[in-house]
């Protein structure tokens, strides 16, 4: 997939890919009655243009010179990743099923030991950024012209290795290092601000040397704009994108319940969910 | 809120010294281990990854502020492109390290061993050791190695590492064995944690038939009275002591363990084995979780029982600061303490 297929004829658009990525997800959250379904809803849309629009790979080659580097520093999305890469064909859809059982390959927490298509393990928390500025260099050593992305989280910013990474990036001037933060204001024991104000974030990226933006996570256009103007930025430094993201978007009644870091889903819901998603999709 | 209960402060006041015992300076943050008439090599770690680096393109080295005192600034001059001066920042030279890794190169990453075991745990673990990935630690100022105190004194390195999972720590005796070493981790495909020795390095094991490989542990000479295990430069004391003794018909033996992880339980066990020995574990570490635990778990579930088992390692304490000498004296790691100790423990 080394040319975007947004731009391939008959492809479907990346709001249909947003709308598998979110139906793969809570196919597996139905299996296991459990998982970071509100985090995934959420930042569907983002790896729906990551995956569909920016990113070069080979479904059938993850570990391909070529590629794209796509580091996933929030091992609990794991779920959300293992939606996009049986989209993008990384991943046979019938693994689906094995989703966080005994044995499979898609553990609860991204490991890449586990998984195809899986550059790091994340899951503790803030070392997706550091390892992505050792990559960045290691690139460019090599002289390749590929991106390296680094998906975190609101939560990680309170880590002190993400601004040591953040500064050093500034240093290096690595404009080949593109990262991307999720911000759904919610982490573990609360409101993300609440818990440790990282706020203003743009002023706080651009004074570290970065490229900054911030646009809607789950505005499809707007987020395309970004990435192009991530990737086609001419200065030599760091980009990042901040996304802010809706929790369990796509789902209405999960989208309106009182959000938690983990949000309960019942047994029940899941296939409600799910019908929820597709009525969405049809309307 | 005031603290009720405090400490005593450990130093003295400035009382009347007895003058044919002068109070000896804390040297350098890096005092040479060098005994005054001893031969030396200079920066045998920086001189053989220059080396290396002439053949191994992937060999890269990175620092974070500490070049100079850990000899890689011989490295940077050599290959100023394969330099990486990554700022006072350890935890991202550990995962800095682990992505130059997946993108298929080989870092030796350099600081002091206490900010490798105490401050990068985390990341040495997950972003290094977890994927297998081949970074190579290499850190100065292990054990008791400088006067400066317990924040520079990593008296705990090895027991922190040692229950990471597939990592391998190595704890070479003198120059020659750092040289040696240098070429044989980067050829190991795993992360390696290398204690360093830098500076004028004492040259010892060129007298004896020799050579470092990863994973084996060396008998240097033979004696029936006391077989000394040891790593790192209590090897170096360990031969010393030999002499001593031997000088008093008391007959040790000393075998070297270099790989620390994965221990070299084969040769350990035959030799502790030979019956009517006693055991001396000695380590630049303290008593806690290093070389001396780590052969006496070996022994236990072997059921190889010496008459006798002691342990040359450092309290389980937060140190001194001070001269060397005086702290390696004062903690039974000098050769006349660790003399001392075994005609006593021989009765």
């Amino acid at each position: 997939m080394e040319a975007p297929s947004a731009v391939r004829a008959n492809a479907p658009s990346l709001e249909e890919r947003a709308y598998r990525i979110r139906r793969n997800a809570l196919r597996m959250g139905e299996v296991q009655g459990q998982g970071y379904i509100a985090q995934a809803l959420g930042i569907a849309d983002v790896l729906a243009v990551s995956y569909f629009h920016a990113l070069r790979y080979r479904p059938e080659d993850p570990h391909w010179e070529g590629r794209d580097r796509f580091l996933l520093s929030i091992g609990h999305y794991a779920i959300a990743l293992y939606a996009v890469l049986i989209e993008a064909g990384v991943i046979p859809e019938a693994e689906l099923e094995t989703y966080g059982t005994d044995d499979s390959r898609l553990p609860m927490s991204g490991m890449a030991s586990y998984t195809p298509g899986m550059e790091i393990s994340g899951g503790s928390l803030g070392i997706g950024l550091g390892i992505a500025v050792g990559m960045a260099l290691g690139l460019k050593r090599k002289r390749s012209d590929r991106f390296v992305y680094n998906l975190m989280s609101d939560g990680e910013l309170d880590e002190g290795p993400i601004w040591e990474a953040a500064m050093s990036a500034g240093h290096h001037r690595l404009d080949n290092l593109i990262c991307i933060v999720d911000v759904n204001r919610m982490q573990a024991d609360g409101v993300s601000t609440g818990v440790l104000n990282f706020e203003p974030l743009p002023e706080k990226w651009q004074a570290f040397g970065w490229f900054a933006q911030r646009v809607d996570g789950n505005d499809t256009a707007a987020l395309v704009a970004a990435f192009d103007a991530a990737r086609r930025h001419a200065a030599p430094q760091p980009r990042v994108i901040i996304c802010d993201t809706r929790m369990a978007k796509g789902v209405p009644f999960l989208e309106a319940r009182e959000k938690s870091h983990f949000l309960r889903v019942e047994a029940h819901e899941w296939a409600e969910a799910i019908k929820a998603l597709d009525d969405g999709r049809t309307a | 809120m005031t603290r009720t209960q405090r400490r005593p402060w450990r130093g003295l006041p400035a009382t009347p010294q007895d003058p044919s015992k002068p109070r000896l300076t804390t040297s350098a943050m890096i005092a040479s281990l060098a005994g005054a008439d001893q031969r030396t090599s200079p920066a045998p770690f920086g001189r053989a990854l220059v080396e290396l680096g002439r053949t191994r393109p992937e060999v890269l080295g990175l620092t974070a502020d500490l070049a100079k005192y850990t000899d890689l600034h011989i490295f940077a001059q050599a290959h100023p492109d394969r330099f990486y001066q990554m700022g006072m920042a350890e935890q991202l030279l550990m995962l800095a390290a682990a992505g130059l890794a997946h993108e298929g190169f080989v870092p030796f990453v350099t600081t002091y061993a206490a900010f490798a075991s105490r401050r990068t745990f985390d990341f040495i673990s997950q972003g290094i050791a977890e994927e297998g990935l081949p970074v190579k630690i290499c850190c100065a100022l292990p054990g008791l190695t400088t006067g400066y105190g317990p924040s520079h004194q990593a008296t705990e390195d090895v027991a922190i590492f040692r229950g990471m999972p597939d990592l391998t720590i190595v704890d070479p005796c003198d120059a020659l064995d750092i040289e040696q070493a240098v070429p044989a981790i980067a050829a190991h495909d795993g992360p390696v944690y290398m204690r360093l020795l830098r500076g004028n390095v004492p040259l010892v094991l060129d007298e004896y038939d020799y050579r470092f490989e990863l994973g084996k542990a060396k008998r240097l000479r033979d004696g029936a009275e006391v077989l000394i295990i040891s790593s790192g430069f209590m090897t170096m004391r360990a031969l010393e002591v030999a002499k001593r003794l031997e000088a008093d018909r008391i007959g040790a033996a000393v075998l070297h363990v270099p790989t620390i992880k994965p221990l070299d339980e084969a040769t350990i066990l035959a030799e502790a084995g030979r019956s009517g020995r006693m055991v001396v574990v000695a380590e630049n570490h303290s008593v806690i979780g290093g070389l001396g635990e780590a052969v006496a778990t070996l022994l236990l579930r072997n059921g190889v029982v010496p008459p006798r088992f002691r342990q040359v390692a450092l309290p389980d304490a937060f140190l001194d600061a001070g001269a060397l000498p005086t702290l390696h004296d004062r903690y039974g790691i000098s050769a006349e303490a660790m003399s001392a100790n075994i005609k006593g423990w021989l009765g």
